[in-house]
């Protein structure tokens, strides 16, 4: 209440945590179309990351190695279980799947230049196979989604692994969104469908269920390609022990694991943020999978979900991952959200970082479009050249690390050399809280 | 004619001499004896040969099949001819669940009844079931054409995109977005060619024709009772 006059103090008006500015604003805006937020990204809240843990280093008890001189060994070899021709990169980053048609064409020859220019691989997406993606990919892992979208068998034979998607950390249950916006002529022609009209792809595979009928299907895959090429099986981490078990079950050669944070090119903002595991918390759990079934190193295990750093990847790795796969922040690298764009973000009613409506098809840096003009903003031959400088940056700092723990092979790196920062952060990575020799869950401390 | 122990000789061996002939263009005739109801035979062939399986299959058989002509001379198990891209599988038997699921082009035909999911997900394929098909048949079903001269189960071409699908018997009921529409001439040319194709015993004018209502093709708040 307001008495000037007789001078009395006054309540501050208080906001409530409960019912925020941006929670209010959601509700109204949802009140007034009818139709909840769909967005691009992965979870934008903060969670127990990666962030969450250091490295020890070396120190009396253990020795490093020396940074220029002292070789650490980055490479990595995929599909050793049973492909005759098994992928060997040089660096244990790859590219994660993202499709043509979320993303445009030179955005998907860019990755393909980068990637190959660093030795590792691009992977396609919910659209098929693009000769650009084909022709600029060294190594190049086919997507084989419940859509089913261009699925066929001269592009099966054509790809060096293929990745049986059954989920994705963003949205793990959920099916893929391309809004009719971007249906471009040559988007509807690979994927048969009318121009225009919104694309909700299936979020089961059309003719198998359940790890048995997998099992089957992976056999088919197999046959078809003639034992060639390997096997991954992709999954968004919400049962990270039971979904890897199955995975190595059904035969496959490389589990992908995606977290949470993963990205996604458009789904419902209510998906991203409250379905699925923080990356953090799906790691330890596959890798004990592996491990209870002797299956460690012998099928690979590739982590996605919030990539950012060599230190990510040297943590991932020091958890028992043998590589990472990156989608957000290769697209970073070529040139989503960069700071040139800031007046045309501001336009769309939005910010430089904050831009994710990558489904509307109108992305100011060129890369989730279909628009013959605004796709021209990127080049690819000078946005490769970023992503493998990006690659190959996250590679050595990657590297650094290893050295300093005193390890000659990125995939030495082990979870004594980590501790974690705060007890959630140690619950789910199982390593001791920093100057602790416990974690929450450790017997007999 | 090459005549193939699937039991002696393994799997293997099958595909991968059949896959030997891929992109040839010499047409050559395979006997598989003792199918005993294994999964994935016959799968991604590329030449125009004919292969007759003697008995009955498991999963997938003929995958992904292009150019090939494969008869089952017993009833197959589910995902027969998946993603097929040209070619024909000819079934005398019965069929299991989401037969010629995805396929995008080429001929299925199944001389007994079809079980749920038949043409999921159909991508260009034409299918002709002479018996029944079961509950879920053609769900998302993009292009080509579904023709049940039998009953059709629940739910018939729930959230059709552009596939045909032509039934002679009843439907027990429709998915959501699939109406029944006019059978123009243009159906009834297809519907000749594909039950003389498939050595149907049924005319064309029996037909009822199904398709999208389009409702469900752009997203309004007022249609999310539908699904
Ligand atoms: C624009 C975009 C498109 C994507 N498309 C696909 C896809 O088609 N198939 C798929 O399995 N995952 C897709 N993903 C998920 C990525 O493969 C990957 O799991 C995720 O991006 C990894 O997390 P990160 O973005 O934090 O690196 C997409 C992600 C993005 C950002």
């Amino acid at each position: 209440m307001k008495d000037t006059q007789n001078n009395i103090p006054r309540t501050i008006p208080q906001q409530s945590a409960t019912f925020s500015n941006p929670i209010n604003a959601e509700i109204r805006r949802a009140a007034a179309t009818g139709i909840y937020d769909i967005r691009g990204g992965g979870a934008k809240r903060r969670v127990p990351h990666f962030d969450d843990l250091l490295f020890l280093g070396a120190s009396i008890s253990r020795y490093p190695l020396e940074g220029y001189r002292e070789k650490c060994d980055t490479s990595v070899v995929l599909g050793t279980r049973y492909a005759k021709k098994p992928i060997r990169l040089d660096i244990p980053i790859t590219i994660a799947g993202m499709s043509f048609g979320a993303l445009s064409g030179p955005a998907k020859e860019a990755l393909g230049r980068g990637a190959s220019a660093a030795g590792t691989s691009t992977t396609t997406g919910d659209g098929g196979m693009t000769s650009e993606e084909r022709s600029h990919s060294t190594q190049l892992v086919y997507q084989y989604l419940p859509s089913r979208y261009g699925m066929n068998p001269d592009d099966l034979r054509r790809a060096d692994a293929i990745e049986v998607v059954v989920g994705q950390g963003a949205k793990p249950g959920g099916g893929g969104m391309l809004l009719g916006q971007k249906i471009s002529d040559r988007v509807a022609d690979m994927r048969t469908l009318p121009k225009g009209i919104d694309q909700r792809s299936a979020c089961r595979h059309p003719d198998w269920t359940g790890p048995d009928d997998l099992e089957i299907k992976i056999l088919e895959l197999r046959e078809i390609t003639n034992w060639q090429v390997p096997i991954f099986i992709k999954v968004g981490g919400t049962r990270p022990y039971y979904d890897t078990a199955l995975a190595v079950k059904a035969g496959a050669d490389v589990v992908v694991l995606d977290g949470m944070q993963g990205g996604t090119a458009a789904t419902q903002d209510v998906f991203i943020e409250h379905v699925g595991l923080p990356t953090l918390a799906c790691i330890r759990p596959a890798v004990q999978a592996l491990q209870d079934l002797g299956m460690h190193r012998e099928v690979q295990l590739i982590v996605s979900g919030g990539i950012r750093s060599g230190a990510d990847v040297a943590k991932a790795l020091a958890m028992g991952a043998d590589a990472v796969s990156i989608g957000t922040a290769a697209m970073i690298a070529i040139g989503d959200n960069d700071p040139k764009w800031e007046s045309e973000y501001q336009k769309l009613g939005t910010t430089t970082g904050a831009y994710d409506d990558w489904h509307e098809g109108m992305d100011p840096a060129g890369i989730t479009t279909q628009d013959a003009e605004l796709m021209k903003r990127v080049d690819p031959v000078e946005a490769g050249r970023r992503l493998s400088n990006y690659l190959k940056v996250m590679t050595l700092e990657a590297q650094t690390i290893a050295r300093a723990c005193g390890h000659n092979k990125l995939q030495n790196l082990e979870p004594e050399d980590l501790c974690a920062l705060t007890m959630e952060a140690a619950a789910m990575a199982r390593v001791p809280l920093a100057g602790t020799s416990w974690y929450p869950g450790k017997e007999g401390f | 004619m090459q005549v193939f122990d699937l039991e002696a000789e393994g799997l293997r061996a099958l595909n991968s001499s059949l896959h030997e002939l891929n992109g040839s263009t010499e047409p050559g005739r395979w006997e598989i004896v003792n199918p005993k109801g294994s999964h994935a035979i016959a799968v991604g062939l590329d030449a125009p040969i004919e292969v007759t399986v003697k008995g009955s299959t498991g999963y997938y058989c003929a995958g992904m099949n292009k150019q090939a002509t494969v008869n089952v001379h017993g009833s197959v198990g589910p995902g027969v001819a998946e993603n097929m891209m040209s070619g024909a599988v000819i079934v005398e038997g019965d069929a299991s669940q989401y037969a010629g699921a995805t396929g995008r082009g080429g001929l299925l035909v199944i001389k007994g009844n079809a079980s749920s999911r038949c043409g999921i997900s159909m991508k260009g394929i034409d299918i002709v079931v002479h018996g029944n098909i079961g509950h879920m048949s053609a769900f998302m079903a993009q292009a080509g054409n579904l023709v049940v001269c039998g009953d059709a189960g629940d739910a018939l071409g729930d959230s059709l995109y552009e596939a045909r699908l032509f039934v002679r018997g009843s439907v027990k009921s429709l998915g959501a977005d699939c109406i029944e529409k006019e059978l123009r001439p243009e159906h009834i040319e297809i519907l000749k060619d594909l039950l003389a194709r498939s050595g149907a015993d049924a005319k064309p004018e029996e037909f009822k024709r199904y398709g999208s209502a389009r409702q469900l093709y752009n997203f309004d708040v007022d249609n999310v009772g539908a699904y």
